[in-house]
């Protein structure tokens, strides 16, 4: 069955005049993305469903609902929208859209009353699922948010529990109260316990050690005072060892910013603090005799005298061995060093009482500090226990040693006294027992140590006195015993000390060898000789034959690698021929020196400068070994010649010395003697067949200028 | 302790998010209670906002469509909220069928949405990012599968600006956007302003303060700060205007007095 719409004759534009009324009323409404334009096009097609529908031979609605829907879609979802939208088609659309000659007014009345219920019915409809889609589609997407997030969350908790399992800090996470709620492993393997302390609270980890503070900053933080602290703290483990950690404590506050809970992280230093603990322990003690070093030792004595009270004193003894040196020298470093072991185990057990402390401060330098000594006695007290301690020899691998020692002991009270002067009381106190003999201490006298000059202060000023030329060089004359004439002079140093006077070098010749200032001083000296000799020269003093100079050479220059070159040097400089120079040298030097060591001599013996073996006599030397050395003179030391000053000589000392001189002849090696006093002592010796000779007899050291005279 | 980057925000679904608000003045349902009654409170304040929020949405499109026009079919939109309809991948994707669109939004439930709404369509993506952390953005692995950075891209800072306070640094966060950017991209921008439009001063205090209780900041802006957001950038034709005088459709004398509020405009840089 066909249906044929019946013809209206309607106005021209009728759907599109309609269409823009639409768009005016509707726009306005509207949320649309769609301009007013594209809007209005929409309306176009709509309306012409309307018409449609309303022009129909046989009337049907269902397209208004076509067109609810339709705004709907178009985001005319305002409930003023559906108002304006009914509004417009109620007054309008019969008017545009119907011909009131076929569609009678009462039946398009109805109809348009009609089509308006199918497009309220229609929008209502969508606009619901709309809504209904809408929040469906939002309540998914909260869900995946949360859900997204729940993930993240765990992901994150995942995380931070493999920190808090798999650190290597120890974690316990702990309630306010102190309770532990929460440990990892690596704080219950610290702690020492199979199973984690759980149900223990943090307040129960008390330690004997734990410093005072501990506990005030931990009251603090429980009251929300502090936000975290950090302290090296003790505690015991359960199987009773200590456990030494780093702590860090932290608070975690709720969002409201209350504290809630701890976070207790540990760090196992008891390794750290172990080797710290060795450490100082090998800082302060010293390696040989584990005894307590120099530097604990001044730690004490400062502690001592800056603690002390106006009552409080202080007492020290230092010992120094007699001859140990010597030991040393003859015997070799092991023995010495085992000496010192047995002599630190002796003196032990005589500087063991409160307040006392024995300490090892230098080579064989010992010294007992006794602090707050009942009485001045008890120091010395200690003191001659120390030296009963010695009395008995010491038996070192098969030999047994004869030990002395020569004590130091100074007492007073701690007020204004410094480190360093007690110190250097008692090493000046030392010295004097020891020139008095050894073997036997000395009490410190405030006058005796004014007078004494420390070796401390020496050696302090040594390096100021060579830059500020407080040396100066004095010459004692070598005789020629043939003919009674001048053959040269050995140069002797000394120190014009401006507080002390004049000084021997013995006062500080082994100090400067042993700081090493030797090697300076002894270029200064060998410069200055050589430069003197020259003068002599160029004045023609000591006639046609030029005068040689003799200058010591200690054992630390005989080492240093540049002696060779100094010496040419220095020669070449002044324009002094080698031979115009003889280097002495100790026989105690030089029969230590080995191949190595000797070849600088050597070198310089065939450069033409002479070398006097100095002391000869005095170091045990073998006699056999006198021909591998590069020396051509030979000094007798003075204790040889001291039996030739009687008359008459003492037979057998005149016996050694021919023998000796003989020997010497036989290996081409002139004879000089030291120390010839008297006038039968140098008869003797020239009858011996010496070659030259030194001493008061012929002439006392003096300045350069007065060597003529000795001619 | 700071918490850790990765570690993720909360979602609070009890406080009013300005997307879902937003979309609610648009007609839409993807909102809760919560978001209502901030919403309706702002509407009692200020009837007029829906208006605005239509003609801002519908400044977005004509200069989506202005950017295609000029070659531009990369999209950056930072604080892209809710999509609903007229969407920019929609508008650009009509225009320029292989248009590239980043959306990013800091609001989980927002980036969840557009996720749902995006699957499948190609030349999309959505990232949870703020504009608070510019380099973030610009460093993320959807930014640089997307967005080719050696290409003009129009960004797109619609209806956002106004949630970041003064010490949020606004003007240096755009700088860090606009260093990143080719030469011969696009800022298109739209902020809230008291300066145009029938507004008046009391009513955007009132509802700053309404937003100001739901957790979120609202700053109105003059044209001379606002004006500031393009330093760097030459402004195109015609410049700062009132919404509904930005290449406007159709006769202007048409639109709502609601249109001419706020502030607009595009830029190019150089």
């Amino acid at each position: 069955m066909t249906e044929t719409v019946p013809t209206h004759h309607l106005p021209p534009d009728g759907l599109r005049r309609f269409a823009t009324i639409w768009c005016r009323a509707l726009y306005p409404a509207t949320a649309t993305s769609m301009t007013k334009r594209e809007f209005e096009d929409l309306l176009v097609a709509l309306s012409e469903r309307l018409a449609i529908a309303l022009r129909a031979r046989s009337f049907d609605p269902s397209p208004g609902v076509s067109v609810g829907e339709a705004l709907v879609t178009a985001h005319c979802t305002a409930p003023e929208a559906l108002t304006r939208a009914l509004g417009v088609i109620d007054a309008y659309l019969l008017l545009y859209c119907a011909d009131p000659a076929v569609l009678g007014p009462d039946e398009g009345r109805s109809r348009c009353a009609k089509l308006q219920h199918a497009i309220a019915a229609g929008f209502a409809r969508a606009l619901q699922e709309r809504t209904r889609s809408e929040q469906e589609a939002l309540s998914v997407a909260a869900l995946t948010a949360q859900t997204e997030i729940a993930n993240a969350l765990h992901e994150s908790e995942t995380r931070f529990r493999a920190v808090f399992r798999d650190a290597a800090l120890g974690i316990a996470i702990a309630g306010i109260d102190g309770e532990i709620i929460d440990t990892n492993e690596s704080f219950a393997r610290m702690m020492g316990s199979a199973s984690p302390p759980r149900r223990r609270n943090v307040l129960d980890w008390t330690h004997p050690d734990d410093s005072p503070e501990v506990w005030r900053l931990q009251r603090e933080l429980m009251r929300g005072e502090r936000e975290h602290y950090q302290v090296e703290k003790p505690y015991s483990r359960s199987d009773g060892t200590v456990l030494w950690t780093n702590l860090t404590v932290s608070l975690l506050r709720d969002a409201e910013g209350e504290p809630r809970y701890m976070l207790v992280m540990v760090e196992d230093v008891s390794e750290r603090r172990l080797l710290n603990l060795r450490l100082r322990y090998q800082a302060t003690h010293d390696a040989l005799t584990d005894l307590p070093n120099r530097s604990m030792f001044f730690e004490r004595l400062e502690q001592a005298l800056a603690a002390g009270s106006s009552q409080s004193r202080v007492g020290l003894c230092y010992l120094d061995l007699d001859g140990f040196k010597a030991v040393n020298d003859s015997l070799g470093h092991a023995v010495g060093d085992q000496l010192l072991i047995a002599v630190a185990e002796r003196l032990q057990p005589c500087a063991s009482g409160p307040g006392q402390m024995l300490a090892r401060i230098g080579g064989d330098e010992f010294v007992a500090l006794f602090v707050d000594p009942p009485t001045v006695d008890s120091v010395a007290e200690l003191a001659r226990r120390a030296l009963d301690a010695l009395a008995t020899p010491v038996t070192v691998g098969d030999r047994e040693l004869m030990v002395r020692a020569s004590i130091g002991v100074v007492e007073g009270p701690t007020r204004n006294l410094t480190s360093a002067e007690v110190l250097r009381s008692a090493d000046i106190t030392m010295y004097r027992a020891k020139a008095e003999g050894g073997n036997r201490y000395a009490l410190a006298d405030p006058d005796s140590d004014a007078r004494a000059i420390s070796r401390h202060h020496l050696t302090h000023h040594l390096p100021a006195a060579l830059k500020g030329c407080e040396f100066f060089i004095e010459y004692q004359p070598l005789v020629r015993m043939e003919d009674g004439s001048l053959e040269g002079a050995e140069a002797l140093v000394r120190w014009s000390h401006p507080r002390h006077g004049v000084l021997g070098p013995d006062r500080f010749i082994p100090l400067a060898e042993h700081t090493g200032l030797i090697v300076p001083l002894g270029r200064w000296v060998l410069q200055e000789a050589v430069r003197q000799a020259c003068q002599w020269q160029v004045r023609g003093i000591g006639g046609p034959r030029p005068l040689r100079v003799n200058v010591n050479l200690s054992p630390r220059q005989l080492h240093h690698p540049e002696l060779v070159e100094d010496t040419v040097a220095v020669l070449e400089e002044a324009g002094l021929p080698p031979s115009a120079l003889c280097l002495e040298v100790t026989e105690t030097a030089m029969i230590r020196a080995d191949e190595n060591e000797l070849r600088p001599l050597r070198e310089l013996a065939e450069l033409g400068v002479g070398i006097a073996l100095d002391d000869f006599g005095t170091g045990y030397s073998n006699l056999a070994n006198l021909r591998r050395l590069p020396a051509n003179t030979l000094k007798l030391d003075r204790s040889f010649t001291q039996g030739l000053q009687r008359d008459p000589a003492d037979p057998v000392d005149l016996k050694i010395v021919e023998g000796i001189v003989s020997l010497a002849h036989a290996l081409r090696l002139s004879v000089t003697v030291e120390g010839v006093e008297t006038s039968t002592q140098a008869e003797q010796l020239r009858e011996l067949g010496c070659d030259s000779a030194q001493g008061w007899f012929y002439a006392r050291p003096g300045p350069p200028e007065r060597l003529p005279e000795a001619v | 302790m700071e918490r850790p980057t990765w570690a993720p925000q909360g979602i609070d679904l009890s406080v009013p998010s300005v997307s879902r608000v937003y979309d609610y003045y648009l007609g839409g349902s993807h909102n809760f209670e919560v978001d209502r009654i901030t919403a309706r409170r702002a509407l009692e304040a200020f009837p007029g906002i829906p208006k605005i929020v239509q003609a801002n949405r519908a400044f977005m499109r004509r200069a989506v469509r202005y950017a295609v026009e000029c070659g531009v079919t990369q999209f950056l939109d930072i604080g892209s909220g809710i999509p609903t309809f007229g969407s920019v991948h929609e508008v650009a994707r009509q225009a320029a069928p292989d248009a590239r669109v980043l959306y990013v939004d800091n609001d989980p439930v927002a980036v969840a949405h557009s996720r749902a709404v995006l699957s499948g369509v190609p030349g999309t993506g959505i990232l949870t990012g703020d504009l608070r952390e510019p380099e973030a953005v610009l460093a993320s692995r959807e930014a640089r599968e997307l967005l080719d950075p050696s290409r003009p891209t129009a960004l797109l800072l619609v209806a956002v600006l106004h949630f970041l306070e003064d010490e949020e640094k606004p003007h240096e966060r755009v700088a860090t956007l606009r260093d990143a950017l080719a030469p011969g991209s696009l800022l298109v921008l739209s902020h809230a302003s008291g300066d145009n439009g029938p507004v008046t001063v009391e009513q955007c205090g009132r509802v700053a303060e309404i937003y100001r209780d739901g957790g979120s900041r609202l700053v109105m802006r003059a044209e001379s700060e606002v004006a500031r957001f393009f330093e760097g950038f030459e402004p195109v034709d015609p410049g700062l205007v009132p919404i509904g005088r930005w290449r406007p459709d159709g006769q202007i004398e048409d639109e709502d007095p609601m249109a001419f509020s706020g502030i607009v405009g595009v830029g190019r840089k150089a």
